[in-house]
């Protein structure tokens, strides 16, 4: 069920009314319900890999859980009895049940994600070896990426003892399964989530009317920019023997925005309709295409996955036992700057090619992680330079250089975006290299834009609204729009949600019959 | 030297720049970045021979410098 379908309005609008009606201490059931039923509608059968993924994940929390009570009252029944040493080989011994249990329980929902995702990409490259292998026929689960990383978290952190396991089984599955972040996240904690997830909630307006709020503007993004997009994106992408040189920059240009606005829509719809409910989730971006670096952007693009990977891949490889000593034998061998770097270097590299494997099981998706990576390293390397750069030539505060590394940026960032548009590498390389050698800039007045399925009127909405976006960027940067908006009067407010909506209904993509497409992000 | 004076050493050769003292959201603020973080920890494991996990990079540990101070410490009672 699409978000920006009839059906999920319609769907959203009966559970809230059921939410409010019912008494309070069968909301979460009713959420529960809803999320099966909602999951249900992308094939009933993929329920049973959220069901396998909450079993797992929900039974090894709660084997952790009684193995750390039960090591408490062990050591509270024999404190007067037991040595400091045995104390401690006491507690070991149970941290390594505790991880044991993490383990089997990650490895067997990592397995599924890896099984349903991965055997033909692995199957296709045997195959381009030389192997004679079928594909097997296997469609994604709705959501698996994104639930299979919540539950590894959730493990994760009750073996770190940073939250406690969930004893109520409805209220874990609840946090698995919650419709409007389980189709393109954020990829929640369980420590954030749960604050509010399954804790009754009063009707109050004020989260009806910001939460609508948000989904309109979600909706605005989706349905007026990114799907008036999407054909020029297509256009240009399949067919990349005819469209080369300057189309490739259009490319570049319309992915970015439509990215921006599909995913950053669909985030708000995701947080929207939560709002709805009373339940806050945690926010995905920071006008990411403010960014001054690379490094910069992935902290304000995607935040929840970045965070991810960092807390639950980057750290434990680059904390761990083996990597500690390898810096150590480093630093003894090469001295103190291989010895810092190079195990931070591999660590890093694991986690980006993790990531771009993650987006999907292709080969353009490994090589954007580790383009990014390369790009991240060498700015890393070269930061003692930059800083020098900054000092002695053009300092950081001038606002000027500092538009230029926004741009510098955006270029950046839209190039490394295109992996996501092409069949293959090879097709992304070729076109890159084209704007360098094919000139043909004469389409950006010759009216070969307008046979890419939009028109003068598109571009025109395009140009307003990319400036609109900008606009509200700039005021973003004052706090949340929605709160600055209390204070201006009920009248204006009203005029401008009014014009929001109307934007919506006249410039949307859509109608009677008409298939929204599908969010960039849910194929992840 | 003791642990504070020791542990300030190795954070000033870190970050020259950064006013460790007064600083109270070195992590959450973003002041040390990842690279930061894992370069910090093995200085700590070596200069006071403990071991500092990733289940223990939380900010109330890392944000101040009495937060790496009170987990130093009590990593080396553990020992």
């Amino acid at each position: 069920m699409l978000f920006t379908s009839y059906d999920f309005i319609a769907f959203v609008l009966v559970v809230l009314i059921l939410y409010y009606v019912l008494p309070k201490s069968f909301q979460k059931y009713l959420l529960l319900l809803a999320s099966i039923a909602f999951y249900a509608f992308s094939g009933p059968v993929y329920l049973c890999y959220l069901f396998s993924a909450v079993i797992t994940s929900y039974t090894a929390g709660r084997l952790m859980d009684k193995n750390i009570e039960s090591s408490k009252q062990y050591l509270m029944d024999h404190k007067d009895t037991i040595s400091r040493e045995g104390k401690k080989l006491f507690k070991a011994r149970q941290k390594s049940r505790r991880k044991g249990i993490m383990v089997t329980a990650i490895v067997i929902n990592i397995g599924v994600l890896s099984v349903v995702k991965y055997t033909n990409f692995i199957i296709g490259n045997i195959n381009a070896l030389g192997g004679r292998l079928s594909f097997l026929e296997l469609a994604l689960p709705l959501g698996i990426s994104y639930y299979t990383l919540m539950s590894v978290g959730y493990l994760v952190d009750i073996y770190r003892g940073t939250v406690s396991a969930e004893k109520n089984f409805i209220d874990y599955a609840l946090f698995l399964s919650f419709f409007p972040h389980i189709v393109q996240g954020p990829i929640s904690r369980y420590g954030d989530l749960s604050q509010t997830l399954t804790k009754p909630h009063d009707f109050e307006f004020k989260n009806i009317a910001f939460g609508a709020e948000r989904i309109l503007f979600g909706f605005f993004k989706k349905l007026v920019i990114a799907d008036r997009l999407f054909p020029v994106v297509s256009a240009i992408a399949d067919d990349p023997d005819t469209y080369k040189g300057a189309y490739i920059l259009c490319l570049m240009f319309f992915y970015t925005l439509e990215l921006y606005a599909d995913f950053t829509g669909g985030i708000d719809i995701t947080i929207g309709t939560a709002e709805l409910f009373g339940i806050r989730l945690t926010e995905n971006f920071v006008r990411p295409y403010f960014s001054k670096s690379l490094k910069e952007y992935w902290r304000r693009w995607h935040i929840s996955m970045g965070e991810w990977f960092k807390d639950y891949l980057f750290y434990p490889i680059a904390m761990s036992s083996g990597m500690q000593n390898f810096s150590k034998f480093l630093r003894k061998h090469f001295g103190p700057y291989i010895g810092k770097r190079l195990p931070v270097y591999i660590s890093s590299f694991i986690v980006w090619f993790m990531t771009g494997l993650w987006h999907g099981a292709s080969w353009n998706f490994i090589v954007w992680g580790l383009l990014n990576y390369v790009i991240l390293m060498i700015s890393e390397e070269f930061e003692p330079l930059t800083q020098r750069f900054h000092e002695k030539c053009i300092p950081l505060e001038n606002r000027l250089y500092q538009a230029f590394m926004v741009i510098r940026t955006m270029i950046m960032v839209s190039m490394l975006k295109i992996f996501d548009c092409y069949a293959n590498v090879g097709d992304v390389f070729r076109s890159i290299g084209s704007v360098f050698t094919t000139s043909n800039y004469s389409i950006f007045s010759d009216g070969s834009l307008l046979n890419l399925g939009m028109d003068v009127f598109d571009y025109g909405v395009i140009a307003a609204t990319t400036l609109l976006l900008f606009v509200l960027s700039m005021i973003q940067r004052r706090g949340s729009i929605r709160q600055q908006m209390l204070s201006l009067p009920f009248a204006v407010r009203a005029v401008l949600i009014s014009a929001l909506f109307i934007g919506v209904l006249l410039l949307g993509n859509y109608g009677i019959g008409y298939d929204s497409s599908q969010f960039i992000y849910n194929r992840f | 030297m003791n642990v504070r004076e020791e542990l300030m050493e190795i954070l000033e050769e870190l970050h020259p720049e950064v006013d460790f003292e007064s600083e109270d959201a070195l992590v959450s603020g973003k002041v040390l970045d990842s690279f930061d973080i894992v370069n910090l920890v093995t200085e700590l494991d070596d200069a006071f021979d403990i071991e500092i996990t990733a289940a223990d990079l939380l900010p109330e540990n890392f944000d101040t410098v009495d937060g790496m101070v009170e987990l130093i410490m009590n990593r080396m009672e553990d020992i």
